[in-house]
């Protein structure tokens, strides 16, 4: 997959991952990750019930999200920390490359969050010579290959163990050429090597949160790797970036939000590591940041509270929709051309870029449900699918070609007596060609099917035109 | 049978569905046998589809005024029932979507969803049917149709009347809540996407080793037949009302009848 798949191109993009060899291996992964959620929540007698809890919770945070946002600053001010609101990507990345200015940093190392991913936070470091460096493992080597994370929490779930080599070796050149990284292990102490030196050398770390509390001020972040925890409390500076509809009101919420986080995710019961960070470095505190400050970014956020998507804002990015996605599960997130991918980016992307450039997401969805069926916070995702594909169709963005069929249709599903009439001379004729071998290998415009079945024919008459014969009772 | 009751029988309307109608009309007289031998009234009023593609696809418009339509042909009947889960899912579920601004209609499309089921669900929940008399020598795979499953809660009822099928054994599939990749006009629209999605579901089938897939929807059935025929894999697929029926004098989906009447 190029860096220029854009959404726009939903298509191209689509043919081009349906080409790709690579992504047929994505298949074993996704599948182990729902045998692992499912095992969870049927160990937890008490799954859907927190289920419907965290939903109540986030519905609430969300109707009353000003108070909490100005409780969550005034207590993350109390603790001698610094908070900014940004309106946008431009306002969050200016905010966070000041930051960086001010403390004269030349390198900055990065917890894996989505939210800078949004804003373009790298390439605006990078703009004003700033190293930014991604030290989640998948993301560490998506960076290395100047690719997008493939999924919100296994980024480089696209990948095999010979890409990863592939980027190592390309990148850390003053290595021996010739050392060994057959086994994920030797992958695993290379880049472990190389990123404890960042660690070190790092002037500014920048994490996420997964939840921001009103009640304490403190931001919340739920890695498996500990990579968080370094660039919270080794640099100097701490600049946690974190989008508005993070913020729930206590602790005890974020607790009960956490037992269908991690499950819903990997089928993990906690994730390994879950850290609060709350103020700079206190007097008497063994390690910390010396500043610590928190941007807290809309980027339309606020524009969704009000509308149809606001369900969209209680995402939690535990990945459990494209996990269980079979759209996502054979074209991978690269195709979808933006940030986020699967059921909640076709959502949430034309939610905040718009329709005409993000809508063509919401079209290749079969709208099965299994992603609302597993979706800890019951966002109705197939719902908000359609209500985009609405939106297109009222802005006219929908295919002419489709259009029209659509009408032609529709032109006789409206009248009955006259779609019985048509229908029933049109199955008569495919009947009559058909009814040797039982079923067509290929039809004119029936393209799209037949290239990878084949078209069971018609029976013949139609059953309402049988059942008047038969008994006259089709009124 | 419901002969005894003093009752007048319950008067079924029959939502025949655009695949039965027009592709396989044995579903449509299979379902009726089961709803006339469980005691009920069949009428058949004259309908065409109910909506979903024009829904599915964003013409709001049109689904609301097929809808309506569907509401008005089926007001003389007690019940509505489809031979199809995702069918009865927009009767069910997604009409009273559709007039969610306009109270009255609302109220009227409410109504409307309240009496419409899915052919398994009905006869099992509503009639309290527990068996069948049929028979079927096989080793058949149950593949659940998603609309069926995630919106109308089918997944016991046709297992416990196949259970009651002389000479049927079931199977199940591995990853049995997946999709198959049809989605309706998705399959063709998307179709090169919908080929690696039920290309898994065939694959999926045939590692069962059944040699019959059931489903209660005909557009999943010319989706994983078509899929498995492509591949020239003999594994015969019926609607399980067909099944259920003992109609047994059909070809499976996709196959020719065995003697072409001149």
């Amino acid at each position: 997959m190029t860096a220029a798949a854009t959404p726009s191109r939903f298509r191209e993009n689509i043919a081009a991952a349906l080409g790709d060899e690579r992504l047929r291996g994505l298949s074993p992964h996704v599948q182990s990750l729902i045998a692992a959620r499912a095992e969870a929540a049927a160990r937890l007698p008490e799954f859907e019930a927190l289920r419907d809890s965290a939903r109540a919770i986030k519905d609430h945070a969300l109707a009353h999200l000003d108070l909490y946002l100005e409780a969550f600053e005034r207590k993350a001010t109390e603790a001698g920390g610094q908070v900014h609101y940004a309106r946008d990507a431009a306002e969050a990345t200016a905010t966070i490359v000041d930051l960086c200015k001010a403390h004269g940093a030349k390198t900055v190392v990065k917890g894996k969050s989505m939210v800078s991913e949004e804003i373009g936070l790298n390439a605006a470091l990078d703009r004003a010579g700033i190293a930014a460096v991604e030290t989640d493992l998948g993301e560490y080597v998506v960076q290395l290959r100047e690719e997008r994370p493939s999924h919100i929490i296994a980024p480089a779930i696209h990948l095999t163990r010979k890409d990863y080599e592939a980027a190592f070796r390309r990148a850390h050149r003053d290595l021996p050429a010739d050392r060994d990284l057959s086994q994920p292990e030797r992958l695993l102490a290379e880049a472990r090597a190389i990123l404890r030196a960042k660690f070190l050398a790092a002037d500014v770390g920048i994490t996420g949160a997964n939840f921001l509390v009103a009640e304490t001020g403190a931001a919340i972040v739920v890695t498996n790797e500990g990579n968080g925890d370094l660039c919270q409390v080794l640099p100097k500076v701490h600049i946690v970036v974190a989008s508005i509809e993070k913020v729930v009101p206590t602790l005890n919420d974020v607790a009960q939000i956490l037992r269908v986080l991690a499950r819903s995710a990997t089928g993990q019961g906690m994730a390994v590591y879950t850290t609060a960070a709350v103020g700079p470095r206190r007097p008497g505190d063994p390690d910390g940041p010396e500043e610590w400050h928190v941007v807290l970014v809309d980027n339309g956020r606020s524009a969704m509270l009000g509308g149809p998507f606001r369900d969209m804002l209680r995402c939690i990015r535990c990945g459990a929709c494209m996990n269980h996605c079979p759209v996502y599960e054979t074209i991978g997130g690269l195709a979808y051309g933006w940030i986020y991918a699967g059921p909640m980016g076709a959502v949430l992307t034309p939610s905040l870029i718009g329709v005409a450039e993000g809508g063509a997401l919401a079209t290749a969805s079969t709208l099965c449900g299994r992603c609302e069926a597993a979706c800890p916070m019951r966002i109705p995702l197939p719902a908000l699918l359609r209500q985009w594909r609405e939106r297109a169709f009222a802005r006219a963005l929908t295919p002419a070609g489709e259009r029209f069929a659509l009408g032609l249709w529709a032109f006789f599903a409206k009248r009955p007596a006259l779609y019985r009439l048509t229908t029933g001379l049109a199955t008569r004729a495919l009947a009559l060609v058909g009814r040797a071998r039982g079923r067509f290998s290929w039809l004119p415009f029936a393209s799209g099917w037949t290239r990878s079945r084949d078209l069971a024919a018609p029976q013949g008459a139609t059953f309402q035109s049988r059942w008047r014969a038969k008994s006259g009772r089709v009124k | 049978m419901a002969a005894e009751t003093e009752k007048p029988p319950i008067r079924v309307g029959l939502f025949v569905t655009c695949l039965v109608d027009l592709m396989r009309p044995s579903v449509g007289f299979a379902a009726v046998k089961l709803l006339e031998d469980a005691g009920c009234e069949v009428v058949v009023p004259s309908q065409s589809c109910c909506g979903q593609p024009a829904f599915n696809s964003g013409d709001r418009a049109t689904a609301r005024a097929i809808a309506l339509k569907t509401i008005d042909a089926f007001a003389g009947c007690d019940y509505v029932v489809a031979p199809s889960g995702s069918c009865a899912g927009m009767l069910a579920k997604h009409y009273p979507e559709l007039f969610a601004d306009e109270p009255e209609l609302l109220r009227k499309a409410a109504a409307f969803a309240d009496k419409c089921w899915e052919l398994t669900s009905f006869l099992v929940d509503r009639l309290g049917v527990t068996a069948v008399a049929a028979r079927c020598e096989g080793v058949a795979a149950y593949h659940d149709s998603c609309a069926g499953l995630r919106e109308m809660g089918v997944k016991s009822q046709p297992r416990a009347l196949l259970a009651s099928v002389e000479g049927l054994r079931l199977v199940e599939l591995q990853d049995g809540e997946a999709c198959c990749g049809f989605g309706g006009v998705f399959s063709v629209k998307h179709g090169a996407l919908s080929g690696p999605i039920v290309e898994r579901k065939a694959a999926d089938v045939a590692a069962t080793g059944a040699d019959t897939l059931i489903a209660g929807d005909l557009g999943c059935l010319m989706n994983i037949a078509g899929r498995l025929q492509r591949q020239g894999r003999a594994v015969k697929a019926r609607h399980v009302a067909e099944v259920l029926a003992g109609v047994s004098d059909e070809p499976p989906i996709g196959e020719a009848a065995a003697r072409v009447k001149p």
